[in-house]
């Protein structure tokens, strides 16, 4: 338990802004189709409910005449199997239309965005822009676009879940699940696992980032481009620890000879608002703390740590030049 | 009192000999006692325990989120924790307490005088505590499983869970299910048999109706998870690729399994509570049910619906829109059912003069108000678009207590307090109400603030939680609700334990209607009376006295052991007198074996495991040598009153063991069932051109159409010794020395059609599907064998002749069970991916 404590240290970096993971506060076209039917549901049952509790208040307070009334078949009858059979059935037409709705195709070409989910990390990749266009743990979106996510998983059943989009959709071995969606508001959201998938199911998040279509088309080329050379001693410093230290045989950074795929892809990590799947605001220190001891902020993630095997000065060196990668 | 069968008064020595039959042991032997009053009561505290465990591990969970970012459990144990605290509740809680009041009430209720397999009951009930006890355990020692009671692979492949935990799942709870499977067939055979003369199944209570739908659920649901379980066992330890995408497997497979499973399972708990609150009502209202036919067909209905729901829980597994459109649709029609059930309680309320309000009362309506909401948010998740946003939050973990509190919780223990004074003293009413109270406002407290949290984007199986998204207020007060429900709970042990003293005897405490409000004794009533009526109580004011002197049906024993009435299924006409067992140390011994069997496996110690597996083969033929199959006692018949004579030992179908069989039969049939439900869904997943895959070869034909031909000939050899031994009186020598063989000889045939292919079962999903049905009658054929020798052995000793042949019938049940499987297995991998 002791080694869990920095965790309360992160505390208000789990902080997240009230309504950027919600179904409730829909920004795009799915969600507020979803979130019109909760609300037919939530007053719907809740009337519902108040007539049922009304007929059992009434069965044992109600004068003589009344509760005789309700002491028949035909009471029973009605609110038993007219009334739900009705109500029911009306609600069956409508919900099976919107999800006719949900899930027809409202444009020829979606942007295709590949989204493999990993114990405990997600990888995007944008499949119809060219080499390269490849990130982690941030999903940037054009506003107004029409997106199909594919979704798989590289190990357990992982679940991509961003509500102010759209529902969930779960990431299985072996298959491609489709998804489509359109955000219609910039600005930031939240997305997370919601399918158990081990140890740090909690901490699986990632931002989603909503951009005007130049700038998402901006964001792209850079994240294409190979990462610009180290302008100080320390950037170079850094670059070189992150080569000794070995980080290249699981991470890829465009434009080095590293370009391993088994953790997240770190071209332009330094543009990120959070590290380590929404665990940690991206911050020079959170970056250096968790190179150097990722066990205790998200123990069993794949991540060793290097608070041993590194100097200060060269952990230090290491995370400024991954911040200067934007 | 001249229309009573038995004349009064009756000889003074009759009773005695009726007591000295039932006596229970004295001292410490008395564990060995199987009387349904001694085993239900237990079995009821038991699952009780097992409750507040399940619930403090639930507290726990709640401490933990009482804030974001507490430390108080560490996630490895968090997981533990909410995986045990899940598990616990449906397997060890839910479904053992609902089997246990049915062992406890069932027999008085239906007016009989025990359940028919009295020591298959107590089996269950020592298998479950032993086994539930070490699976609890494995929590101090950091072994209890930690994938969810749901257990997804891969999450739960050996890649990814090498550790034990897994195994303490598939092979502790696997096993418990045996409990709830045995406890099914035992009541499926008790109510459907053991019941007071006259009472038709129209008359019989509703109770009795809810459990038979219950046991039935048990039969068709319960192998689909053994099953599952089964084959991740088995990839497990052996690496046969089921669940493994890269070797032509699926983990959606396993969802299908274990949602078949799953969803009924929901309704398996949630119908024999209906029925005990379709028992409470009319007795506090004083007037009978509103829509009795309804209301059982409305059980019956839920039960058949019940099966079409399981992809309720797959709405995110990306399954085509048609598909969801059907099971939305079934989801929607289940409930109905259950709304129909509200109405005729509420109904039924009304229709009495005044409603008697004790604490069950307030426990009734404390489960109208949760149940009602929870049926509500179902019909909501049932709504397609709008699971894909509930789904897996917080929202789901609302509702679904909503309907599991609301829904079993409440009416059981409206059902204690209802039902204490008829097994011993009643509870305290006052603290009862307290009891209520604490309960109600601390359930929905901790439950209704979920729905919010769901839907403010908090995950389900999350042991932390973002600061700032306005998750604090809601986790604060289900943490304070979790706590005031805890008091509650805490409570309600301190009245039990204070109050609650089994007695036989008790009055009709709160002037109800049916029989269990009879005078009971260990021997059940007095006398066994006549039902002609749904209320007998209410309508022959004078039954319980007659009863108690002795004037209705079978007032004594017959052969001086311990006796049941067994009659016609339908329409309760008496058949005969069946002679029970008594105390043993066999089904305990045999309990014992079981659980070290499995448990041990657990941690591969596989010589101590094979040692447990031989003490409790031993014990099961203890248990079946002297405590079955007793033969003709005496003159083989006597009175039961009213000019009736009945024999006291008869065999084929009128026999209740021909009835267990039967529904064991059912039973491995469904199992079976789950396998070509399995084999015929991986075909579906790889297609045609990959069944088999490139490169692996289809079954031998020769050696398969062998394997056919054996199984049948050993199947036939059964039938033709069944026609000797009813001719001429004896078992021929021929008889299972052939049997054997040829079942020898077609297994070995069998083996060789896969082996001789090239196949190996690690290769490939297809044949590791072909070597799981291989397996599977693998144990079918290894059980066969053990009767078989049985058998034989009981022939050798004299107990198998032209009429004591209640041995061999079984085993002939069973052998032609095992050998129409194997065909059926042989014609699927033989002939169709041939077909394709």
């Amino acid at each position: 338990m002791r080694r869990l404590l920095p965790l309360l240290a992160l505390l208000p970096a789990l902080a997240g802004c009230s309504g950027i993971q919600t179904p409730l506060d829909a920004w795009g076209i799915q969600a507020a189709r979803v979130a019109t039917l909760s609300h037919v549901l939530f007053w719907g049952g809740a009337v519902i409910f108040l007539i049922t509790m009304g007929f059992l208040t009434l069965a044992i307070l109600a004068p003589h005449g009344v509760r005789r009334a309700m002491a028949s078949h035909r009471f029973v009858i009605g609110a038993g199997i007219l009334f739900p059979v009705t109500v029911l059935t009306t609600l069956l037409v409508y919900s099976l239309g919107l999800s006719r709705a949900l899930t027809m195709p409202m444009s020829e070409e979606p942007l295709r965005i590949e989204i493999i989910g990993r114990q405990y990390w997600w990888e995007m990749r944008y499949l119809d822009l060219g080499e390269g266009a490849v990130t982690a743990n941030a999903l940037h979106l054009p506003r107004g676009r029409e997106v199909e996510l594919h979704l798989t998983s590289g190990d357990v059943i992982h679940s991509v879940w961003v509500p102010n989009l759209h529902g969930k959709m779960d990431m299985i071995p072996g298959r491609v699940n489709r998804q489509r969606l359109r955000a219609d508001r910039v600005g930031t959201l939240r997305g997370q696992c919601t399918e158990f998938c081990g140890l740090q199911h909690t901490l699986m998040a990632f931002d989603v980032v909503v951009q005007e279509p130049e700038e998402f088309d901006a964001w792209i080329a850079r994240q294409r481009a190979p990462v610009p050379e180290p302008q100080t001693d320390e950037l170079r410093r850094g670059m070189q620890v992150f080569g000794e230290a070995g980080c290249g045989a699981c991470h890829a950074v465009r434009g080095t000879p590293w370009n391993a795929r088994i953790a997240p892809d770190l071209s332009r990590v330094g543009s990120r608002a959070t590290l380590a799947a929404g665990a940690l605001p991206n911050t020079h220190g959170n970056l250096a703390g968790w190179i150097a001891a990722p066990q205790d902020i998200k123990p069993g993630n794949a991540m060793p740590a290097y608070a041993r095997s590194l100097e200060g000065s060269d952990l230090l060196a290491l995370a400024s030049w991954l911040e200067s990668l934007r | 009192m001249s229309d009573l069968p038995n004349t009064l008064p009756r000889p003074p020595e009759e009773l005695g000999r009726l007591t000295n039959a039932w006596a229970f042991p004295r001292g410490f032997s008395v564990i060995t006692e199987v009387n349904n009053n001694l085993i239900g009561p237990l079995f009821v505290a038991t699952a009780l325990v097992f409750l507040l465990l399940a619930g403090l591990l639930g507290v726990l969970i709640r401490l933990q989120l009482a804030v974001p970012g507490l430390t108080i459990l560490d996630p490895d144990t968090y997981n533990q924790v909410f995986t045990t605290h899940g598990t616990i509740m449906m397997f060890l809680f839910s479904v053992p307490v609902v089997e246990a009041v049915g062992i406890a009430l069932l027999p008085a209720m239906l007016g009989a005088r025990e359940m028919p397999m009295p020591r298959l009951g107590a089996y269950a009930y020592w298998i479950y505590l032993i086994g539930g006890t070490a699976f609890f355990c494995s929590l101090f020692f950091g072994a209890a499983p930690d994938g969810g009671w749901f257990m997804y692979p891969p999450l739960t492949g050996k890649a990814h869970s090498p550790g034990i935990n897994t195994d303490m799942y598939l092979l502790g709870i696997g096993f418990i299910e045996i409990s709830a499977i045995a406890g099914a067939i035992e009541l499926i055979t008790g109510i459907l048999r053991c019941r007071a003369p006259g009472m038709t199944l129209g008359r019989m209570p509703i109770f009795g109706w809810a459990m038979l739908v219950f046991a039935g659920m048990v039969i068709f649901a319960f192998p689909a998870v053994i099953v599952a379980s089964t084959l991740l066992e088995l990839e497990r330890a052996f690496d046969w690729p089921f669940f493994i995408p890269e070797r032509g497997g699926d983990p959606l497979l396993w969802q299908h399994l274990f949602w078949f499973f799953g969803h009924p399972e929901v309704y398996i708990i949630f119908l024999p509570a209906a029925g005990m609150v379709s028992m409470i009502v009319p007795a506090m209202a004083r007037a009978p049910l509103l829509a009795h036919s309804l209301v059982v067909l409305a059980l019956v209905a839920t039960a058949f619906l019940s099966f079409g729901l399981w992809v309720h829980h797959m709405y995110t597994t990306g399954i085509p829109g048609l598909s969801l459109a059907f099971f939305a649709s079934a989801g929607f029609v289940v409930s109905i059912p259950s709304g129909l059930q509200v109405f005729a309680w509420i109904g039924t309320l009304a229709s009495g003069k005044k409603v008697q309000i004790a604490t069950p009362t307030l426990f009734i309506f404390g489960f109208l108000f949760i149940f009602s909401l929870g049926g509500l948010t179902g019909v909501m998740v049932s709504v397609t678009p709008f699971d894909w946003q509930a789904h897996d939050t917080y929202f789901i973990v609302a509702h679904l207590h909503y309907v599991l509190i609301g829904g079993m919780v409440f009416p059981v223990l409206a059902a204690l307090y209802y039902w204490a004074p008829c097994v011993g003293a009643p509870l305290s009413e006052r603290l009862g109400k307290w009891v209520f109270g604490l309960l109600f406002l601390g359930v929905n407290l901790t439950f209704f603030p979920m729905h919010f949290a769901g839907f403010m984007g908090m995950p389900r199986r999350i042991y932390t939680y973002p600061a700032g998204m306005g998750l604090e207020i809601p986790n604060m007060l289900s943490t304070i609700g979790a706590l005031i429900a805890l008091a509650g709970g805490l409570l309600l042990f301190f009245d039990l334990l204070r109050n609650f003293r089994p007695q036989n005897g008790g009055g009709n405490h709160w002037g109800a209607g049916t029989l269990e409000w009879l005078p009971n004794y260990n021997y059940g009533p007095r006398s066994l009376p006549a039902a002609h009526s749904r209320y007998p109580l209410w309508d022959r004011p004078g039954l319980a006295d007659e009863v108690e002197a002795g004037g209705h049906y079978l007032p004594s024993t017959i052969t001086g052991l311990r006796e049941g009435l067994v009659v016609s299924p339908s329409e309760g006409t008496p058949q005969y007198v069946a002679v029970l067992p008594g105390p043993s140390w066999a089904h305990l011994v045999a309990a014992v074996g079981t659980a070290g069997f499995f448990l041990v496996l657990t941690v591969e110690w596989v010589v101590p495991a094979a040692a447990f597996a031989a003490l409790a083969l031993a014990a099961f033929i203890r248990w079946l040598w002297t405590g079955t199959d007793y033969g003709v006692i005496g003159s083989g018949q006597g009175h039961i009153g009213g000019g009736i004579v009945l024999p006291t030992y008869v065999t084929g179908p009128m026999a209740t063991s021909w009835w267990a069989m039967s529904a064991l039969m059912l039973v491995m049939g469904s199992a079976y069932a789950c396998l070509i439900g399995s084999y015929l869904y991986l075909w579906l997943v790889n297609g045609d051109g990959m069944w088999p895959p490139a490169g692996m070869g289809l079954p031998l034909l020769e050696w398969g159409g062998a394997a056919l031909l054996l199984y049948l000939g050993g199947g036939a050899v059964m039938l033709l010794a069944g026609a000797m031994l009813r001719r001429r009186g004896v078992l021929p020598f021929w008889g299972m020395p052939l049997a054997l063989l040829l079942f020898g000889a077609g297994y070995f045939a069998d083996y060789s059609a896969l082996w001789g292919a090239g196949l190996r079962p690690s290769q490939h999903a297809y044949s590791a599907a072909c070597y799981a049905m291989f397996f599977w009658q693998g144990v079918h054929i290894a059980v066969a064998f053990i009767m078989a020798l049985y058998t034989q052995a009981r022939s050798w000793a004299g107990m198998i002749d032209g009429t004591r042949r209640l041995t061999f019938d079984n085993t002939m049940l069973f052998w032609l069970y095992t050998a129409g499987q194997g065909a059926v297995g042989i014609v699927l991998l033989h002939g169709f991916p041939r077909l394709l």
